[in-house]
């Protein structure tokens, strides 16, 4: 036990230094760091919770996904039966029947005769896809089966359910972009935004002053339509018969009482927007948005303002109307949203449009936002926390073991600035928890030390030598130590299977912990304790 | 050496009371189980759902009264209303909304512009059902996986009884935890399940030292019986397991008071837990290992003295 091997010496004495080297950044300030170059750049990686910011998950909303393929559906089939001229009525989702998380499609056929020649021509032309994802993808398919019960003359096509998870899981793959594009309208330093399991997307943004503007940004889908109004009918007659065919009553956004009666297909959708920009109109201070059309898109709209004329054309953001001008002129490429805008809105507005439509809604899921301020108060209470239960540990183990607390003691210094520079060189993000778990370790990590020591304590007991006692003290200790500190890492290992942001901070700063200190306790102390010994040769131990 | 002035030189016979203390501990046990099944615990947004706001008065001490008619008046359902570490801050717990995740955003922005003008807003969290469910899920999951790979590498170091009767030691320490929870309503959350793994550990290291030293003993005194043999090695840890215990506790009760409101549940768990672990290791893990009974025959041969590894 008394000889430590050249190349022992070196291990120790580079871990000690690498932790060293990686943790004295944290001394200096962030300009100082960037002028030099003997030092890393990298610091501690504060976690949200405290350097403030928000912590959102968003999930895609699998309802409006299943909606989206119930209606395509639904097309196709309505498609083919007017080819081969088939009458049917009930043509819908069966809400009641939900197989795999997905409403099927019914439909009833009209004319008893006609009914197996109906449903082989659904099968001849909706491909049915009942295998794998892969066959899904290659065909483009839908549908899973098709039921017939001819004795209610009834049709029912369901869905796979592979063909709907691969459709959320494209839609959260575009989402991604589309969100980074909104944040970075922003102008926030580092986002993370990052896909979360197959069907949500997680969202971390630090340090934003008001989270408020985030969420209204992520909230909105922002699918930009155009829709022209019913030639006749109002809406208010429309509410009192029910909507005609095809058509459908918007609400507006600013007051969704009032309502427009709009044909549910929309002319021209933001698809072909190429930009947008608030701006104020030069003839009545107006605040408005102005867009640009692509080629294409400059196609369709000169069609649409020279059909619709002296008629209004209803702008509908997410199915709601942000306003209804009237076409006063023929327009190709470019045009004005106006719709009583604050600058505010307006620059909101052309943010979504600048930065495209989700393919589908999502849900916030959860969110977890702190303060800055919130943020700064919880370092300083950690510091003072963390600075006094050192000291409190520090205390009581020199007076408890005097000499060889003190060298414990240097350990534990030497222990908590190798927890700090592994946390900065993992650039693993500490949290409050995180804090608390070096406490934690502060307090803990003694105990490899106490174990030892009680141990060279007892073989003194028994008259034994010192160096005898101090060597079999270490021998003894040694199988407890491991097998009681593997004990705690597998505990927070488990703590690591959690996931959640702030937990996992502890149970990382926990498991650093526990390794640093086993290493600073069996290796560290003991190679100081022999030089000590090797030097002083003293006859009594005082422990 | 403090401890030593403390503790009686003479062993104390703690084995001699090992069926009170194994008593004890069992009663405790069914009156955890007892209240975490009729009050059961009361747990926080984390496994619950619904929205925590942390709120500062820009002027003066959060008026609880006041705030809460505000509050009331916003028809959100159950809410409760507290002052947070001081009088300038208070904390409104709302519960989760009828209506999916959705819901959970309208209120929490009706709660913003009802309050914005005379609070600022340090904390918002929103968790939603769909959330709330899988963290449930998650943290039972970690905590069986923990005991589960426990119980394996205590089995393959020790005996299997040793194994059993580790992992009912940190079980009841886990049950003793969230029996206090229960009774004293403490709020559960997801950073008292990050405490209760952190006991279960500790428990376990406090554990495992003194079975080791049975397991030394084992090979050591031959013929001493068993209870004898436990006792001592008891005895002879005895000042380390306290030892580390208030090296331990000190930095926790530092925590506990300076480490601001949010860590306060999490610290409270820890020192409970170390105080229950410390309590186990030496009043109910040995006598249980007496009642299962060891078979000192196998051990006698797998005696060997280690050596050092590194």
């Amino acid at each position: 036990m008394l000889q430590f091997s050249l190349l022992k010496k070196l291990v120790i004495l580079c871990v000690c230094l690498t932790g060293v080297y990686f943790s004295l950044p944290n001394l200096f300030s962030e300009s100082f760091l960037q002028n030099q170059n003997i030092l890393p750049q990298s610091t501690l990686k504060l976690g949200l919770d405290l350097q403030g910011g928000s912590h959102i998950l968003l999930g895609v909303d699998k309802q409006a996904v299943a909606e989206e393929i119930q209606d395509e559906i639904i097309d196709q089939v309505r498609a083919v039966f007017r080819k081969e001229r088939i009458a049917f009525r009930n043509l819908g989702v069966n809400k009641t029947d939900v197989r795999d998380g997905i409403a099927p499609v019914n439909i009833t056929i009209a004319k008893a005769s006609l009914f197996n020649t109906a449903y082989e021509a659904l099968q001849e032309n909706i491909p049915i896809v009942d295998t794998g994802v892969g066959s899904v993808l290659q065909n483009q398919a839908y549908l899973f089966s098709v039921e017939q019960n001819p004795a209610q003359q009834k049709i029912t096509l369901y869905v796979n359910p592979l063909a709907l998870n691969n459709k959320v899981s494209q839609a959260v793959s575009q989402s991604i972009e589309i969100i980074r594009r909104r944040i970075d309208e922003l102008g926030t330093n580092e986002p993370i935004i990052q896909r979360n399991g197959f069907d949500r997307i997680l969202v971390q943004v630090p340090g934003l002053q008001s989270p408020d503007r985030l969420k209204t940004i992520l909230g909105k889908t922002a699918k930009l339509t155009f829709h022209s109004a019913h030639p006749k009918q109002t809406a208010e007659q429309a509410e009192r018969r029910g909507a005609p065919a095809g058509y459908q009553l918007y609400p507006f956004v600013e007051d969704s009482k009032r309502k427009l009666l709009l044909r549910k297909r929309a002319k021209l959708s933001g698809q072909h927007l190429v930009d947008a920009q608030a701006a104020v109109d030069q003839r009545n201070g107006e605040i408005v948005v102005n867009f640009r059309l692509d080629v294409a898109g400059g196609t369709i709209f000169r069609r649409l303002t020279e059909e619709n004329l002296g008629k209004p054309l209803a702008i509908v953001m997410d199915g709601r109307v942000i306003s209804a001008p009237t076409i006063q002129a023929v327009i190709t490429s470019s045009g004005v949203i106006s719709g009583n805008f604050t600058t505010e809105e307006a620059n909101q507005l052309a943010i979504l449009l600048r930065a495209g439509a989700l393919p589908a809604p999502l849900i916030t899921l959860e969110e977890r936002t702190v303060g800055a301020s919130l943020g700064s108060d919880s370092i300083a209470a950690g510091k003072i926390a963390g600075l006094l239960s050192f000291l409190c540990v520090a205390i009581f183990i020199i007076i408890n073991y005097r000499l060889l607390g003190f060298f414990a003691f240097f350990s534990l210094v030497v222990n908590l600035t190798l927890i700090i520079g592994f946390l900065s060189l993992l650039q693993a993000t500490l949290t409050l928890p995180g804090i608390a778990g070096i406490i934690l370790t502060v307090g803990m990590a003694v105990d490899a030390n106490v174990l030892i020591f009680e141990r060279i304590k007892e073989e003194l007991k028994m008259n034994k030598q010192t160096v005898v006692a101090m060597d079999s003290g270490y021998r003894l200790a040694f199988a407890t130590i491991l097998d009681a500190n593997i004990t705690t890492f597998i505990a927070a290992m488990a703590l690591i299977l959690l996931g959640s942001g702030p937990v996992r901070g502890f149970a990382i700063t926990l498991g650093i912990g526990i390794i640093t200190s086993v290493f600073t306790a069996y290796m560290l102390t003991r190679y100081i304790t022999v030089t000590w010994f090797r030097i002083r040769r003293p006859e009594k131990l005082h422990l | 050496m403090i401890i030593d002035k403390i503790l009686p030189k003479n062993p104390i016979p703690f084995m001699s009371y090992s069926r009170i203390t194994l008593y004890i501990s069992i009663v405790l046990m069914v009156v955890s189980a007892v209240l975490f099944f009729t009050i059961g615990l009361n747990y926080g947004i984390d496994f619950k759902g619904g929205t925590l706001v942390q709120v500062q008065a820009k002027q003066g001490d959060v008026n609880i009264a006041q705030l809460r008619k505000v509050v009331n008046n916003l028809n959100l359902g159950d809410t409760q209303i507290q002052h947070f570490g001081n009088e300038q801050e208070a904390i409104i717990r709302i519960e989760q909304q009828i209506g999916g995740d959705n819901a959970q955003q309208q209120a929490i922005a009706v709660i913003k512009s009802a309050l914005s003008d005379s609070y600022t807003f340090r904390r918002v969290e929103v968790v939603g059902p769909t959330i709330s469910s899988e963290l449930i899920y998650h943290g039972t999951l970690a905590v069986l996986i923990a005991i589960l790979a426990i119980l394996i590498y205590i089995w393959l170091r020790f005996e299997w009884q040793f194994g059993v009767c580790a992992v009912v030691t940190l079980t009841h320490d886990v049950i003793l935890t969230i029996g206090v929870f229960s009774i004293l309503q403490l709020e559960f959350t997801i950073s008292v399940i990050a405490a209760i793994l952190t006991i279960i550990g500790y428990s376990l290291n406090d554990t495992v030292v003194v079975y080791d030293r049975i397991r030394e003993n084992l090979g050591k005194y031959l013929k001493m019986p068993l209870p004898e043999l436990m006792n001592n090695a008891i005895n002879k840890t005895l000042s380390r397991t306290l030892l580390t215990s208030l090296t331990t506790l000190l930095a926790l009760f530092v925590l506990y008071i300076f480490g601001g409101e949010v860590l306060r549940g999490f610290s409270f768990a820890m020192i409970w837990g170390v105080i229950v672990g410390t309590y186990s290791s030496i009043f109910f893990a040995s006598p249980l290992l007496e009642i299962i009974g060891i078979d000192t025959n196998t051990l006698i041969d797998e005696k060997k003295p280690s050596q050092y590894p590194f």
